[in-house]
């Protein structure tokens, strides 16, 4: 660009504008977790557009993600491409993910940028009015914003109208019921009044209720949207591409696109796409997502294969037989979001507050009315009393309160990696008093450690050099054991499925794999050579990074954590022992562990659960709150209210401190607002509130409740 | 008083302007990356780009 501007701005601005018109959806869109500034968008930007088949790419800070458009691009190369200049990047599916017009949000913002506009300019009249004016200039400024304020309020009320409608139809009461009320209601009596002459019009008091009360609903839909599409995005990261089998070579395919009779091929280390049947002699699984159980086991040729496992052993090949919605896997996940959905029957704090504030705003409003009848007989009087009323009493704080509270909770917290899915979901991790960890994924991580000090040099390499034959998780933990030990040359190796390793060194047969397999008395790994003894490898599995923190931290919280696990009870304890934990259950079925969860609900425990397997999903849509680790199947991060991002989990207490305090922060907020509404209500009964006074009061509480609600940015 | 018919619509018009103004940037995605639009600020232009080389007299 040779052109000379003026500022910075005017360049970024039409630059902007060239990329906010291209609305085609881009070709790929990838995550790129580590960027973060300035330099990385220009490096990444400048290194794409380089590339011959790319049109344009465009970073987004905010959602840390890269749009790139153009045609017959290779997500491959732009992968590779972005590793060379040192940006992991992980491909997103693109019909996954949210179309990237947020309606609902600009819909709002809209009618906030509307009523703020209207509300301003009324204002500048008003405080003419509050300052005097009287006579003609009264009614003149008294009917030019009656002018703005009618349109303005019938266009920026209608998210509260909507909602009131929809709760009054089926005969409930909302909090958008005295809201709606309240609007309409000032808004008719000062127009009546204004083509009457009267004194009091309350149009800057409808339109800064709208105003307020916008913002509220704004800040409520961003957190929810903003987390939504975190959540999304973790099930765009997921594999959507299997490898078909056609005319003897594997191409890449979307795995929406596979068919019942497919053939499939699965390379080692990646995730079963369908259900389907084994055509390899053998292969190697984990299915440890589905039972909790964290050895591998063996799948024979014909056998099924579920969606879900991880393919531990070397690549086979499969003919699915259930596809999309079919799979075990959906139809679990189906079961869950029914599950979910009766759980939602928990009523949130400011639903709880409005049950009881929306009947006394009425009845008080309609109490004064009628004693305002009966006192001096005037009904216009008394309709002035009761109007003011319901303005002064209007739940602003109801409406404001709770979700600025929640959406400076919920930024901090996904500020701290978790992704905390609903406002409810904090009050309710508030109330837990008893924590329930699954083992496998959650409290520890796939693979394991071994003490190995007791091992000669030789026994070192022969069991390296088996180790390094086998995909295996054991295997790949045994290596990480065994840093120093150089590899022995082995010849003829095998796998024996189920069993272990098998190798021929200086003539001898060596063995790594299971106890019995070996002729031991130990069950664990052990490795055997030639006729000597066989020697026992202990392995440990790793527990995740900061979980005796987490643990010590909500024991000083009061909530005792338990251990709930469909592993075998040896490996259970022995990590419980390593972690101070006394109470576990081990070998438990997922009816087991949801059965336990419900009746230590029933005896009246708030139960937070946390795990990640398909044998936790009932449990985790069970629990009075659940939290589930990002590296879980998506069934059950959709069950869980909180999702963690990070794999370390010093942070676990700040997120049931933070949730503490922000049902303590919106307690608050409502008592402010009820302090507010103490002074101002008698004031109004009384017949001395003027619309000075209530856009005071208004406005007053307004601000204070945000103010208060930031201070959850503070907690530690 | 005549002065207010004048400078009440003014008001109200300049308000306006601004009204419109906001559902402008709000229309062409401005509010759609708030962190990267305050980063990109940084950012070099006088870099050469792909489809508009710099010519140098």
């Amino acid at each position: 660009m040779t052109m000379v501007a003026a500022c910075p701005g005017c360049v970024a601005a039409p630059l902007a504008l060239k990329h906010a018109e291209n609305h085609a959806a881009p070709a790929v869109v990838l995550s790129l977790p580590t960027i973060h500034c300035a330099a990385c968008i220009g490096k990444v930007e400048r290194k794409l557009n380089a590339m011959p088949d790319v049109d344009s790419a465009r970073v987004n800070l905010s959602l840390k993600q890269l749009s790139v458009y153009g045609d017959d691009l290779d997500t491959d190369t732009i992968v590779a491409a972005l590793k060379s200049i040192g940006y992991d990047a992980y491909p997103l599916d693109v019909g996954m993910l949210e179309t990237r017009q947020d309606s609902v949000g600009r819909n709002l913002l809209v009618r906030l940028a509307v009523a703020g506009f209207a509300m301003m300019n009324v204002m500048l009249f008003s405080v003419a009015i509050w300052s005097g004016a009287t006579d003609t200039t009264r009614e003149l400024f008294h009917l030019i914003s009656a002018a703005i304020s009618l349109p303005a309020v019938l266009y920026c009320g209608q998210p509260f109208f909507a909602s009131a409608w929809s709760a009054l139809r089926v005969r409930g009461l909302n909090m958008d019921v005295p809201i709606s009320l309240a609007i309409l209601l000032a808004t008719g009596m000062s127009l009546y009044e204004v083509l009457n002459g009267g004194a009091h019009a309350y149009f800057d008091a409808a339109l800064s209720l709208t105003f307020f009360l916008l913002i509220g609903r704004y800040l409520d839909h961003h957190t929810r949207s903003s987390v939504r599409s975190a959540a999304k995005e973790l099930a765009a990261l997921e594999v959507h591409q299997a490898q078909r089998i056609e005319d003897g070579k594997a191409v890449k395919t979307p795995v929406s696109s596979l068919a019942v009779g497919d053939r499939l091929l699965i390379p080692s280390g990646v995730r079963v796409p369908v259900d389907g049947r084994l055509d390899s002699a053998q292969a190697l699984s984990d299915r440890s997502f589905l039972t909790g159980e964290s050895a591998a086991i063996t799948l024979a040729k014909g056998q099924q294969v579920q969606a879900g496992e991880i393919n531990l052993g070397a690549p086979f090949e499969m003919t699915a037989t259930a596809v999309g919605d079919d799979t075990t896997l959906r139809r679990v996940a189906h079961l869950v979001e029914m599950a979910e959905n009766s759980r939602n029957s928990y009523t949130n704090l400011a639903d709880r507050a409005a049950r009881i504030y929306a009947p006394a705003v009425h009845l008080l409003a309609f109490a004064s009315f009628v004693a305002w009848i009966l006192i001096d007989g005037d009904v216009r009087h008394a309709l002035n009393i009761a109007v003011a009323v319901l303005i002064i009493t209007c739940p602003c704080a109801l409406g404001l309160a709770v979700p600025a509270v929640a959406t400076a909770a919920i930024g901090r917290l996904y500020g701290l990696g978790f992704l905390v899915k609903s406002g409810t979901a904090l009050e309710r991790l508030a109330e837990v008093d008893v924590a329930i960890f699954d083992k496998t994924g959650t409290l520890t991580l796939a693979g394991g450690s071994a003490r190995l000090d007791h091992l000669t040099d030789e026994q070192a390499a022969v069991a390296r050099g088996l180790a390094q034959a086998s995909d295996h998780p054991v295997s790949r933990a045994l290596i990480g054991a065994l840093p120093d030990a150089p590899a022995a040359t082995l010849t003829d190796i095998s796998e024996v499925s189920g069993n272990g390793m098998e190798a021929l060194w200086h003539g001898e047969t060596v063995k790594l794999g299971r106890g019995a397999w070996l002729g031991a008395s130990f069950d664990g790994l052990g490795l055997k050579i030639g006729e000597q003894a066989a020697v026992e490898l202990p392995l440990h599995e790793t527990p995740r990074q900061g979980v005796d923190v987490a643990l010590q931290g909500l024991r000083d919280l009061g909530i005792p954590p338990q251990i709930l696990s469909g592993d075998r009870q040896g490996t259970v304890s022995a990590l419980a022992r390593q972690l101070g934990v006394q109470d576990i259950h081990a070998e438990i079925s997922a009816t087991e562990k949801h059965t336990y969860l419900t009746e230590l609900q029933n005896e009246g425990h708030h139960v937070l659960m946390v795990g990640d397997g398909l044998n936790d999903t009932a449990s985790l849509a069970a629990a009075h709150a659940s939290v589930a680790p990002s590296s879980a199947l998506d069934a059950s991060r959709n069950a869980a209210d909180v999702v963690l991002l990070r794999e370390n989990l010093d942070d676990f207490p700040l997120l049931i401190r933070i949730a503490r305090s922000t049902s303590r922060l919106s307690k608050q907020n409502f008592a402010i607002a009820a302090g507010y509404n103490a002074i101002a209500i008698p004031v109004a009964l009384l017949g001395y509130a003027t619309p000075l006074l209530a856009a005071i009061a208004m406005s007053a509480s307004s601000i204070t409740v945000i103010l208060n609600a930031m201070r959850v940015r503070f907690v530690r | 008083m005549n002065v207010l018919l004048i400078l009440i619509p003014v008001s109200i018009i300049l308000g306006g302007l601004g009204l419109c103004g906001f559902l402008w940037t709000l229309r062409s995605g401005q509010y759609d990356d708030a962190e990267g639009s305050a980063a990109r600020l940084l950012l070099d232009d006088d870099e050469p780009d792909k489809d508009e080389p710099v010519r140098r007299s």
